[in-house]
Parts: structure tokens; sequence; C-alpha cells
């Protein structure tokens, strides 16, 4: 497999199953990622975008290594060109890969915000944390109090100020701004952009896609636990011609300030995953090949598709 | 006949923090209204106390001028933004729906409910398509009013154009009040006749 | 190789239990009375083919005695468990029914009921009601319903606050629809793991008040009187009429045990994938 040395993170035919119990004693598997084709890049923010319970947040934990014991990772990660293995993924966690949790029940409930934030590492970033504190519009005493103290967005913003205090190259920010007003919320993506700008990357893990829209570089179009998609943030600004797969296109047209039309169908969940293309069942230009066997990645225009019908011939809009 | 709060106020224990203070709004049957606010504001109380899921420390919720119902089904019904915590998890979704009332057939239909769904149960469905079912038991019994708080905010979009397209159609066929909690602006002006901001 | 995970464990536990507990209590009823009497030519044996728990000072078989007493032990246990159980449920969930006069007198019994020793409690109750059977059986369920109706309490407030309930209450559903479809269903597993972890403590408090003299009369050979009468003849050297049966005792109370814990797992939600 061809490695770009530009490339932060890489991730090739991804999939994360669990053991599960059924009724009785006996068990099977449940792919709830899979085939998940996904580059992030230092200095860009990507966002993946998909509706919640789709396993977006899995796919943090799995870069992670922190999924729990009945689960099995398979596929390859890439991290800086090497392998990321169990090993590595516990040395870089924490220090050159950050996590943004998605619950506030991540902070240590008998511990102080400040020094939470603070680590264990030394010299602490003490200073540098109040700045932070003062710029997420954390009132001043905010590091001397405990978490059942704190807001739910103020918990977001101390989780927040958290990952960004390590020196880490890549920040997973799992659905961080819940909770937050909108100013607080424009201020966290700001600072995620000057991290980025700075020759980090993020990697923004959202169901809000006006929010990926407004700040994210690329949008991965996440659907029944795989990206199908994923394309210049420009692109979803331009409209469903400038998209490439029929469920972005479908998607767009799905969003209230644009068509606000449905499309029959439902995502497939974790237990009957169709055997080919995950939306094949949904898709108008589906043929029998699509539904047999999953698409490979293709990169058209820019991004990244998996799509059989779509060629990016005819300017591109062959599948509308 | 309308949906009255008065003056109300709300706090969780005796000591907390006002949640809502002094706070009035009103609302008619037929009337689309959309309440938009960021979290944390206190639209999901004030949600609830809407739908007599609490009630108000001072002041009153009347619905055509008398207190809502303590008994029977309330004309007033709440949609939640949390469909699995909605539905009982041991119940299969047949007996989940029918908890609304009789089923209706081309309600279904137009909500894209599986007839093979009615036999599962709600772990095996995902948010999505449980928050049909929500919707669909909210429907089934004789509601004047509908409040749906953030019903769509955990929604993939599509879905979301889905059930807010049957819930209008539905709301106008039967001349129901609805009030959309929301933080999205854009959902907000698509559905709403009338935008309120807390 | 066939992997093992704990859903089969617990079935191999409840199959083991079940048999133990069946083979126990049939044998119990089908021994007949003059196997258990005693001859004084074959006083005091060791353990031997013939006699494979020996025999005791009067000259009875001991392994028939262990299993019959064994036999008065589970069935006094599981009754007392089974009425203690019904105890805490009624009491848990009238204390979690939003009634404030019920919750105060429920949680000052509980506290009243833990703040004395169990023993003593369970000797005072079965002395001041003659001993016996019934004394052993009330007193026993009169103090170990606590923790369980603690625990009913607690997860009955829970679930009334969950958004379900409060939706059913909203669509028009009574209080009784509320408590047979919602509560009830969804506290039975609860309800059956206290019983079935219930159920060794309430063995062993059964086997150490006969052993003290308090509980069933010396005739009944419970295995609590079987200990105590072999402590007499401890010094003589006979160890066996203490060891084996007190052995068998510990075996059955364990096995009643893990099971109960491996029950427990399965059906909490947060270690059943485990």
């Amino acid at each position: 497999m061809e490695q770009k040395t530009d490339t932060l993170l890489e991730l090739h035919d991804l999939s994360v199953s669990f053991r599960m119990y059924e009724r009785g004693a006996s068990q099977r598997e449940l792919t709830v990622i899979s085939d998940l084709h996904l580059t992030v890049r230092p200095g860009e923010i990507v966002a993946v975008a998909g509706s919640s319970g789709s396993g977006k947040s899995l796919l943090a934990s799995a870069i992670l290594g922190i999924l729990p014991d009945n689960a099995t990772v398979r596929g390859h990660l890439h991290y800086k060109g090497e392998e990321l293995t169990a090993e590595r993924q516990q040395a870089l966690r924490g220090t050159e890969i950050a996590l943004v949790p998605q619950s506030v029940a991540y902070l240590d409930p008998l511990m102080k915000t400040g020094a939470q934030a603070d680590g264990h590492k030394k010299p602490r970033p003490t200073v540098r944390r109040e700045q932070l504190f003062a710029r997420f519009g954390l009132p001043k005493q905010t590091g001397r109090l405990y978490p059942f103290q704190l807001s739910g967005g103020m918990a977001r913003r101390v989780l927040l100020s958290t990952a960004l205090l390590t020196d880490a190259a890549l920040i997973i920010a799992d659905e961080p701004t819940p909770g937050m007003s909108t100013e607080q919320a424009v201020e966290a993506l700001t600072v995620f952009r000057e991290l980025a700008d700075d020759g980090r990357a993020v990697l923004l893990i959202t169901h809000d896609i006006d929010l990926a829209f407004t700040f994210a570089d690329r949008i991965a179009v996440f659907y029944a636990g795989t990206t199908v998609e994923t394309a210049p943030a420009a692109d979803f600004k331009e409209g469903p011609d400038a998209l490439r797969h029929p469920y972005s296109k479908a998607l767009w047209r799905a969003l209230p300030q644009n068509g606000f039309t449905p499309i029959d169908g439902f995502q497939p969940v974790a237990v009957r995953l169709p055997a080919g293309c995950l939306y094949a069942p949904r898709c108008p230009h589906k043929t029998a090949e699509c539904e047999e066997k999953v698409p490979p990645v293709r990169e058209i225009r820019g991004g990244e598709v998996r799509c059989y019908r779509f060629t990016g011939k005819n300017g591109g809009c062959d599948v509308s | 006949m309308s949906l009255n709060a008065e003056h109300v106020f709300f706090r969780y224990g005796r000591k907390g923090p006002w949640i809502l203070e002094d706070r009035s709004f009103h609302f008619d049957r037929g009337e689309r209204v959309a309440l938009l606010a960021p979290s944390g504001s206190g639209k999901t109380t004030l949600a609830m106390l809407l739908a007599g899921y609490l009630t108000p420390q001072k002041g009153r919720i009347l619905l055509g001028g008398a207190p809502l119902p303590g008994k029977g089904a309330c004309p007033v019904q709440l949609i939640c933004q949390h469909p699995e915590k909605a539905v009982n998890p041991r119940w299969r979704l047949e007996k989940i729906l029918a908890e609304g009332g009789p089923l209706r057939g081309e309600l279904l239909d137009a909500l894209g409910i599986e007839r093979a769904w009615l036999t599962r149960f709600p772990l095996e469905l995902s948010g999505g398509e449980l928050q049909r079912f929500c919707v669909a038991r909210a429907l089934a019994g004789g509601a004047d009013y509908l409040i749906c708080d953030e019903i769509s905010a955990m929604l993939d979009v599509i879905t979301q154009a889905q059930i807010w397209n049957v819930l209008l159609a539905e709301a106008e066929k039967r001349g129901m009040g609805i009030l959309a909690v929301t933080h999205n602006r854009h959902l907000a002006t698509r559905i709403a006749d009338r935008i309120e901001t807390l | 190789m066939i992997r093992i995970n704990r859903r089969k464990t617990t079935v191999i536990y409840a199959i083991l239990l079940a048999t133990a507990l069946l083979l126990i209590y049939a044998f119990g009823l089908l021994i007949p009375k003059d196997a258990l009497a005693g001859s004084f030519q074959e006083a005091g044996l060791a353990p031997s083919p013939a006699h494979p728990f020996g025999t005791d000072a009067l000259g009875r078989d001991l392994i028939l005695r262990t299993i019959k007493g064994l036999s008065v032990s589970l069935t006094i246990g599981l009754l007392a468990s089974l009425i203690a159980a019904v105890i805490a449920a009624v009491s848990g969930i009238a204390a979690a029914s939003g009634i404030k006069a019920a919750d105060a007198c429920v949680s000052w019994i509980i506290d009243l009921v833990m703040g004395i020793p169990h023993t003593i409690l369970v000797l005072l109750i079965s002395f001041a009601l003659g001993r016996g059977l019934k004394g052993l059986l009330i007193g026993i369920a009169a103090t170990h319903w606590c923790s369980l109706a603690r625990l009913i309490r607690a997860e009955v407030l829970q679930l009334r606050a969950q958004q379900y309930i409060m939706v059913s209450r909203r669509l028009g559903k009574s209080g009784a629809f509320i408590l047979t479809h919602h509560l009830l269903p969804h506290l039975m597993p609860q309800f059956f793991v206290g019983l079935v972890l219930m159920l060794p403590h309430a063995i062993l408090h059964e086997a150490s008040i006969s052993f003290l003299g308090f509980g069933l009369p010396p005739e009944e050979p419970a295995i609590g009187i079987i200990l105590s009468e072999s402590m007499r003849y401890l010094s003589a050297g006979m160890w066996w009429p203490a060891v084996l049966p007190g052995l068998t005792l510990v075996l059955i109370v364990l096995l009643v045990d893990r099971m109960g814990d491996c029950l427990q797992r399965i059906l909490n939600p947060v270690h059943a994938q485990e």
C-alpha cells in the first residue's frame, strides 16, 4: 500500500465489530463501522458528518485504541506513515493525539477542573490554561470548581481546553459544541481553525452539518458506518451538482434551507447490513453490481467517492 | 382555544437557580410556532411545563382557560429529543405504538414505518426509526397540540425532512397547534409561521 | 476448542445447582425413618465405603443425616428468602410510590432492623415465637428483606423518573397500568437475583441458629443440629461429624452464591456484554 508522506492519519478499509449476545447464550458479530476510508492531512479540519448513533464516536475510540473488550478492529490505521499498533496508540494518545470527548461524564468527578485540564505533565501549563479558559468565556474561578458545579456547556469548554493544552498534532473532537451558545461554539471552532493554520490537524466528528460546512476544509459523509464520500467543503456550498455520491446529493436536498425534500427508505442498521454498497437499497441509480460488491474508493475532482455509477464524466453529473 | 403559559416560574428543588422566571407564552390551535433558542436556555423546561410533565412553582399553564387535565390522555403531547429514552426498552414496538391509541395504517405508511419493525425491540432500531414511532404514538390519540422538543436534532437531515413533512401535513389536516423547539434557524424558518426566542 | 462465555457458565452453574438441590431434596424425602436410626454397634465409625461420611456417636449414618439435614435447611432457607423477597418488593415499591409518609415509615423500619445484628434479632424472634420451624422462618424472613427493599426502592425511584413512564402517564395510562406493565416486568430480574443471593445467607443463618440451640428441635436432623452435636465429640478425635457435613454445607452455599453472581452480571446491562 502506498503511503503519502504528507498525510497525518490514514484509515484504510477500517471495520469495527462487536461480539454481542443474542437471545440465549449464542453470540454474533455486529459490524458497526465497515470499510471506512479517511485521510487527515496536517493543517486541515476534516469533518465526519452523519446522524447520531451511526457509529461516529466509535471511530474516535478506534483511532485512540480505547474500544471495549468485546470489539474487534480490522483494516489499516496509519499515523505519520507508520502502522498504528496498540502500543503506539497507547504511547500517542494524550500526547500526539488528543481527544475532546463527547460526554461531559469524561471529567473526573473528584478532581478540580483546573488540575484536570493541566494534566499530570510538568511543568504545568497553568498560565496558558487560564488564558484559554478566559478565551472560552469561563469565569476566573472555574479552575477551582469540581465538575458537578459546572453547567453542561462549561464542562464542554473545560474538556475542550484539556485537549487544546496538549501539544497534540491531531485533535479528535467528538461533538464538541452541544450545550454551548452560538458565540461559544464559534469561538471553539475558531480555535480549531487557528490550530489547523498552525500546521496541526483536527478531526471534527459532528451531526451538525451546518457547522461542518462553515468550518471544515473537507467533509466526510458518514452513512451506516462508512464514509461514502469525502468532498471539499466548497462542493457542499456549491450544491448537488458539485457533489459525487447520490447520498450526499440527497442530504443536500433534504436540508431545511434547500429543498427539505426527503428520500424514501432508511439507513440500514448494523444487524442487517446489505452485502454491496450500503446505500444501494435507497439508491435510484443502483445496478446489480451495486447490490453485490462494495464499490472501491475512487478519487474524482479532489474528492473521494465510493460509487460504481459515478464516473466524473459528462461534467461530473452522470448521477443526479 | 389556545395554550397559555402565564407568568411561569420554575426551578428544580427548593434552592436551585430559577430556570424560567416570569415567562409567558401563548399559542393557538392551527398555529405553527418555532421556539428558537440555544441549549441551556430553559426551552426544554418550558416544553415540559406546557405538556404537563412538570408543574411550575408559580404561574399557571392553561389550556382553553382551564388547567391541563391530570387524568386521561392529555390533549397536549410532547415528543422528545431522544426517542430511545421515550420508549420502554423491554417492549415490542407494536405495544409501544398501541400505548398512544389504535394503529393507523396510512400514518405508518406516511412515516415510512415498515410492518416488520413492529415485532422488534427498540434496541434493534436506529434513533431515526424510533423517532418515527414516537411521532406516530403522539399522533395516534386525539392530540390538539404537539410540542416537538428538538425532535430532529439527533437525526440525519433526510429523516428530519421526512418526519417534519408528515407532521406538518397531519397538523394541517387536523388543525393542530405545533410548537417546534429548536436551535436550528433554517429549520425554524422552514416549518413555522411565527418564530419566538427565549 | 469450545469457547465458554459467561452465559454458558451461568447455565452450567444453574444446572449443577438445580440437580444438586433436587437430588438432596428428593433424597431427603425418600430416606425412610429407620435408615436414620442408629445402632450402637456402629457408633463412632470413621469414613469408610459403607459409610462415606462415617457415623456419629449414636451410630447414625452421617451421609444420610447430612442429606436429610440439608434438605430441611434448604426448604427453610428457600421459604424464608421467598417471604423476605416478597416483603422487600412490596415495601420497596411502597416506599418509592411517591407518598412521603410511606417512604419515611419503610426507611425507618429498615434502619431499625439493620441497626440490630442479624443473628441476635433472628435469635430473639425465633425464641419469642417458641423456636421450631415457624419461629425460624419468621425470624429469618424478618431480617433479610432490608437490603433488597432498598435496592428495589432505588430502582423504582429511578424508573419513575424515566421519560417513557412520564410519556405513558400523559398518554392517559393509569397508575395500575404503569405498575403492572412498566415497573414490575423491569423489577423481575432484580427480584430473582436478590432472591438467589439471599438464599445462602438464609441457609447459613438457619444453620447457625439451630447450632446455638434456638432453632429447630434437636430430634430434627438439621445441619445446624448435626454440627452442634459434633462439637461434643471433636475433642475425642471424631473430626468427621463436624468436617464433612460442614464442607457439604459450604459447597452448596458457594454454588448458590456463584450462580447468583453470574445471573447478576447477565442481567446488569453494564456488564452484560463482558
